[in-house]
């Protein structure tokens, strides 16, 4: 690891003022993302603005009904938060689903959704990744990508999302709200991350320098029936294969709205909004249903070796929607 | 059952010795011991599979703070290139001598600094270059250099008129069975802190033998063994991992010789992945031929496995095929493909672990065939003596294990079809498998000390990795000298203490404790004699039979329930029950834990774990715990364990040895609980969510039909 | 701003203040372990990934081995050596040694400390992945299930899962939650 700077913000500005001034600076949150790709020499940051103390911290109501989350609020508090457990069920469990308690007691809000890819490729030095030397070419392409991306990538980059939380946030339309010197500013999570074209490296539409303030539930998706439903090679403490997070309001036998985004797929959460067109307004049928999942991954583009996680996000949409529909009565 | 002479602390649950010392942070395993003016070294290892080392610049790294310097082929002191294992000389051992590059993950160099943050930023600062050449990765048992595997532990069977008991079979399965790369991964990474004073060398070695140590490092310093002590105090976890002098001992011996200063080496996670050792991967085809009344006639088991030109090895798969069953015919070919790979060592249960996968999935599929219950088409085979051999068995009771592991699981209520059982959208399965792990006894020299005070110190250079050997050894004294076990002082993991067999090939407890109940018997003639202390020290090495007339071997049932989301792939193992023959059980609740964790090692063997290496570079893909997956707390349910009432007759106390029972049998009854539940067989392991998912437009819809 | 790459730092540990200067790259695990000759805490790879290095920081658990030693400043942390006190073993730690909760011992400090920290977790109400999402008014009851999940972020290779999920059960029930 390289030598770094440290330094503490008290107020926002601090801490715009402290990255700004410095090229090689970077907030720091939790770390357990940013301290462990220091440690394998992937990040070299020469300076560490920690932002754990700045007033972001805690959940509050929105008018609309919906939630403001400061960008400092741990994952734990997120997920245990009893607003969020009761207006955003799938955000909890989509939480919760991710690391280990130990980790979601350190992780931000903010550093989740910044948190880098887990491809190989990308921690090790000794190989090429796009993503960490723009240029340098993609070694899982033609390499180990068993875990790699299916839907939105290229062939500068197969690597997918890590984070279970994003998904759910996709899924329920939230908004990131971040600072930078020149003011305030709102990106959907929809275009929160770029798609990955020739520069896999550039992941977000941030600005530079800016730092992440918080996320924003709208109301419109509070009190949907939601779920997040996550499949890994182990029962728990391991990345997404495949995720889905899917909320869904029939009333009257009829789809009046539905979200569903996946993880594991590609280099964002995939938001499957051709799918959910099939089915509002619809009877979520079986058969509706299982052409909705057909839908979500109509595009896929499989590499050689995962084939599979087009068949599995397909089954885990059409299972994860038959509960929430209460078509499948098995779950 | 052989009457015990004395306190009866041999089969009493008891709790470990060292627990507390555990459960406080007390205990002190080899890069927590303290050191005054230690110096912190840092591997940079190779990233090719094969080729040689053009250039490393170290500038760059030296001038930066708190180096000390760095060691690599130009400047390491020389090492003894005759210094080796059991095999003979061990290539692996002769770190940092020359340019050659054996496999992804060597040692190049060591970087030496006053603190460890300064040393792994020097590390990423060394620039190496090399010439790449071409590797070789590529098992299989028609690979072209696969020659015969080594036959020290025993020849292939052959025996019967194979060809002619498979044409006359009713049923005839010949299947294809592949186990990954696995990786030991004890928690406890590869540490070791060295240091020299007056031609003597000292280290705090995490190891499975600290005399088999000392003889490696004596030998490859060429010094008399007697200069060389080696301490392992408490070793957090083995499993055949750290049972060789490990690479962690190696640099820092050169570099405390180097630097004249104690220089401690705690590898990274990913450097035990690529540098340590490995379960190597295997490929195995099973022809079994049967009778319709479901009488095995020929059992042929061929398997390869991959090794290092850097030494022998044998993974010893077909064992079981020369002990589980009888038959006219058996006939076993193990072949060794020498590969550019990190050179393999033994990992629980070695041999049996993939190999009784192989023949125990086999067997299940015999049975399916013949539409025969697989518990049933097992007990119309078992053998009255050693089917190769010919020998008689010591003891065996493994018909007992899967009688009373059948009542216990509840086996008599199976449906034997297939994909029978649902549960919502799971389905449930159930599946069986047994085996067998040689047993035996080593040399070990154990001595007792009659105190002052009326206790006595026992001290032999057994290791504890985690096995409970203080505490068992603790009551073998006590019930040796009719003491209780507050009176049996044990000192163990040191080499100073004298010769002794490590902590592996479930042969540690076997061994010491037979060196252990020796001495006491001589020191309890002579207590006579007033003199404290008086002290007897015993060689075992003159008393053991190496020829024994009987088969010596422990047995397991294994049973297994698995529910499968076909919709998903995922399997989950919901029961899990053993039922173990492993002699007389010294701490039930000791040996309980044992094979229970050794099952457990089985159940993430079956379901999880695989090295996936790049074929392009050899490199591995998942080098640490986020991608090389061991089974976690969710993923494990309550396990059952027992053991059937069994006496060693080898064994002068009845005792066998547990430590890799446990893990042997595990993966095929789950593997043969995951057809069960689906209908599909699984023939390479890990048993992988990929493998399983179904294409399946099963949305029921109830309310909708 | 400052350009040091070594800060002055407090450090609460086990109720004991210590003044240190530590280099900004050491991590909270190095502290306690070199500095502080603590070396309860394990290293078992340093990547966040097995849980051995499990503390509590202010009560809540946390990996050292991501924590950043500067980070933690001020902060209150409490090792497996914090756990007893005056030398009568917390009753987590009496249920791990009589049920024989481990074997190596080596994750067994970060496996105690995360159980400390997941009771109290669990005693705040905390849901887990596998609590029901249905009722979020409900407290999670702890079961196997609840304990596994919840205490996954310990890796253990010995196989000492079932005693630890048992001892973390028995403590829960004796000690109406406090570890």
């Amino acid at each position: 690891m390289r030598e770094f700077a440290y330094q503490r913000a008290a107020q926002v500005q601090d801490a715009l003022t402290a990255v700004a001034g410095d090229a090689g600076a970077r907030y720091l949150g939790g770390g357990t993302n940013l301290v462990d790709l220091m440690k394998c020499g992937v990040e070299e940051p020469t300076r560490l603005v920690d932002v754990r103390q700045l007033p972001l911290d805690g959940v509050r109501d929105t008018p609309d009904g919906g939630l403001v989350i400061g960008a400092t609020t741990t994952n734990s508090d997120v997920a245990a938060h009893p607003e969020v457990r009761r207006r955003f069920p799938a955000l909890t469990q989509a939480v919760l689903a991710g690391a280990s308690g130990q980790l979601r007691n350190m992780a931000t809000v903010g550093g989740n959704l910044v948190q880098r890819t887990r491809c190989g490729y990308f921690a090790d030095l000794s190989q090429p990744c796009n993503k960490r030397v723009p240029g340098s070419g993609c070694a899982a392409l033609g390499g180990v990508h068993h875990n790699h991306a299916v839907l939105g990538h290229s062939e500068h980059c197969v690597a997918t999302h890590p984070s279970d939380m994003a998904v759910a946030l996709a899924a329920l339309d939230a908004v990131v709200r971040y600072e930078t010197l020149d003011g305030a500013g709102e990106i959907p999570l929809s275009r929160f991350y770029l798609p990955v074209g020739d520069r896999p490296d550039r992941e977000t539409a941030l600005p530079p320098g800016a730092l992440i303030t918080a996320v924003v539930l709208p109301g419109s998706a509070a009190g949907l029936r939601s779920r997040y439903r996550k499949v890994r090679e182990r029962a728990s403490y391991a990345f997404a294969t495949v995720s889905v997070a899917a909320a869904l309001d029939i009333r009257d036998g009829v789809v009046r709205d539905v979200r569903i985004a996946l993880g594991g797929v590609a280099s964002r959460p995939w938001r499957a909004s051709s799918a959910e067109a099939l089915l509002r307004g619809a009877q979520p049928t079986a058969d509706r249903l299982r052409t909705c999942a057909e839908e979500a991954l109509s595009e896929a583009d499989p590499l050689r070796d995962n084939g599979y996680k087009v068949t599995l996000a397909r089954n885990l949409i059409a299972a994860t929607l038959g509960e929430l529909s209460g078509t499948d009565q098995n779950r | 059952m052989s009457a015990n002479p004395a306190s009866g602390a041999v089969g009493a649950p008891r709790p470990r010795t060292e627990g507390r010392l555990k459960v406080t942070g007390a205990a002190h395993y080899a890069a927590d011991v303290p050191m005054p003016d230690l110096a912190h070294g840092w591997m940079v290892t190779g990233t090719v599979s094969r080729g040689r080392i053009r250039d490393i610049d170290a500038s760059a790294a030296l001038g930066m703070p708190g180096v000390l310097g760095v060691l690599d082929h130009r400047n390491a002191p020389r090492l003894n290139p005759e210094a080796g294992n059991y095999f003979g000389p061990d290539g692996s051992l002769r770190l940092l001598q020359d340019e050659a590059i054996p496999y992804a993950g060597w040692p190049l160099a060591l970087v030496v600094a006053e603190t460890p943050e300064q040393a792994s930023a020097a590390a990423a600062a060394l620039r190496v270059t090399c010439d790449v050449e071409p590797h070789d990765l590529d098992l299989r048992l028609e690979h072209p250099a696969a020659r015969p595997a080594s036959t020290a532990f025993g020849p292939e069977a052959d025996i019967g008129d194979l060809d002619a008991e498979l044409a006359a079979s009713a049923v005839v399965v010949e299947e294809r069975y592949r186990t990954p790369e696995e990786s030991h991964s004890a928690m406890e990474p590869h540490a070791a802190t060295v240091w020299w004073d007056s031609g003597h060398v000292y280290a705090e070695d995490s190891n499975q033998g600290a005399f088999s140590v000392s003889e490696v490092l004596a030998a490859l310093w060429s010094i008399d063994r007697e200069r060389v002590h080696v301490r392992s105090e408490h070793v957090g976890g083995g499993f055949g991992g750290k049972g060789a002098c490990g690479p962690q001992v190696v640099l820092a011996s050169m570099a405390g010789r180097w630097f004249g200063r104690p220089v401690r080496i705690a590898m990274t996670r990913a450097q035990v992945f690529e540098t340590t050792s490995s379960r190597p991967r295997t490929d195995q085809v099973v022809t079994i031929g049967a009778d319709a009344d479901g009488r095995l006639r020929a059992i042929h088991h061929r398997a390869a496995y991959g090794l290092s030109p850097l030494s022998e090895y044998i993974e010893a798969c077909t064992e079981q095929a020369k002990i589980l069953y009888s038959a006219p015919a058996i006939r076993t070919r193990l072949t060794a493909v020498p590969l550019d790979i990190l050179p393999p060592a033994s990992m629980r249960g070695p041999g049996a672990t993939p190999g009784s996968f192989a023949l125990e999935s086999a067997i299940d599929e015999v049975a399916e065939r013949l539409d025969l219950d697989p518990l049933e088409l097992r007990l119309r085979n078992q053998p009255a003596v050693t089917p190769v051999s010919g020998k008689p068995f010591s003891t065996r009771r493994l018909v007992s294990c899967m009688g009373e592991g059948a009542r216990r699981f509840g086996w008599a209520a199976r449906d034997r079809r297939p994909r029978r059982r649902r549960e919502g959208p799971l389905l449930v399965g159930s599946g069986m498998a047994t085996t067998s792990f040689s047993a035996g006894v080593f040399p070990s020299k154990a001595s007792i000390t009659a105190e002052t005070d009326g206790t006595f110190t026992v001290s032999i250079g057994a290791s504890d990795i985690g096995t409970g050997a203080r505490t068992a050894l603790t009551a073998v004294a006590a019930d040796a000298l009719g003491a209780g076990t507050e009176r049996i002082r044990i000192r163990i993991g040191d080499s100073d203490l004298g010769m002794a067999w490590g902590a592996g090939g479930s042969r540690g407890t076997t061994s010491w404790s037979f060196a252990i109940t020796e001495a006491a018997k001589e020191l309890r003639e002579n207590l006579d004699d007033p003199v404290r202390p008086m002290t007897v020290t015993v060689d075992t090495s003159t008393r053991i039979d190496f020829q024994p007339a009987t088969e010596r071997q422990t047995y397991s049932a294994v049973f297994a329930e698995v529910t499968v989301d076909p919709a998903t792939g995922e399997v989950r193992v919901r029961r899990l029950l053993g039922m173990f023959a492993v002699g007389r059980v010294i701490n039930p609740l000791l040996a309980r834990s044992q094979v229970v964790g050794g099952m457990i090692m089985g159940l993430s063997m079956a379901l999880h774990e695989e090295s996936v290496r790049d074929p392009r570079t050899g490199r591995l893909a998942n080098g640490d715990f986020a991608g090389y997956h061991i089974a976690a707390h969710a993923d494990v349910p309550d396990i059952e364990a027992g053991f059937v009432p069994d006496y060693e007759p080898q064994d002068p106390s009845g005792f066998n040895g547990l430590g890799e029972i446990g893990t042997a049998g595990t993966a095929a009854a789950i593997a043969n609980a995951v057809w069960h539940a689906t209908g599909t067989r699984q023939r390479t392991l890990p048993i992988r969510l990929d493998r399983v998912l179904e294409q399946t437009t099963a949305v029921a819809s109830p309310s909708l039909r | 701003m400052t350009d040091h790459t070594r800060s002055e730092i407090s450090l609460r540990v086990n109720e004991m203040t210590h003044r240190l200067s530590v280099d900004n790259r050491r991590t909270l695990l190095d502290a306690l372990r070199e500095d502080l000759g603590l070396t309860g805490p394990k290293k078992g790879c340093d990547h966040g990934q097995c849980g051995a290095c499990t503390v509590l920081c202010d009560g809540r658990r946390v990996v050292s081995c991501l924590t950043l030693a500067v980070a933690a400043d001020t902060t209150s942390v409490t090792t497996v050596e914090g756990l007893a006190t005056e030398g009568e073993l917390r009753p987590i730690q009496e249920a791990f040694l009589r049920l024989d909760g481990f074997q190596c011992g080596f994750c067994t400090p970060g496996q105690l400390c995360s159980a400390v920290g997941m009771l109290a977790e669990h005693a705040a109400g905390w849901p887990s992945a596998v609590t029901a999402v249905d009722a979020p008014d409900q407290a999670p009851e702890l079961d196997e299930t609840e304990v596994r999940e919840r205490m996954s972020g310990n890796l253990c290779r010995c196989g000492a899962y079932p005693p630890i999920v048992r001892a973390v059960l028995e403590t829960a029930a004796r000690e109406g939650g406090a570890a």
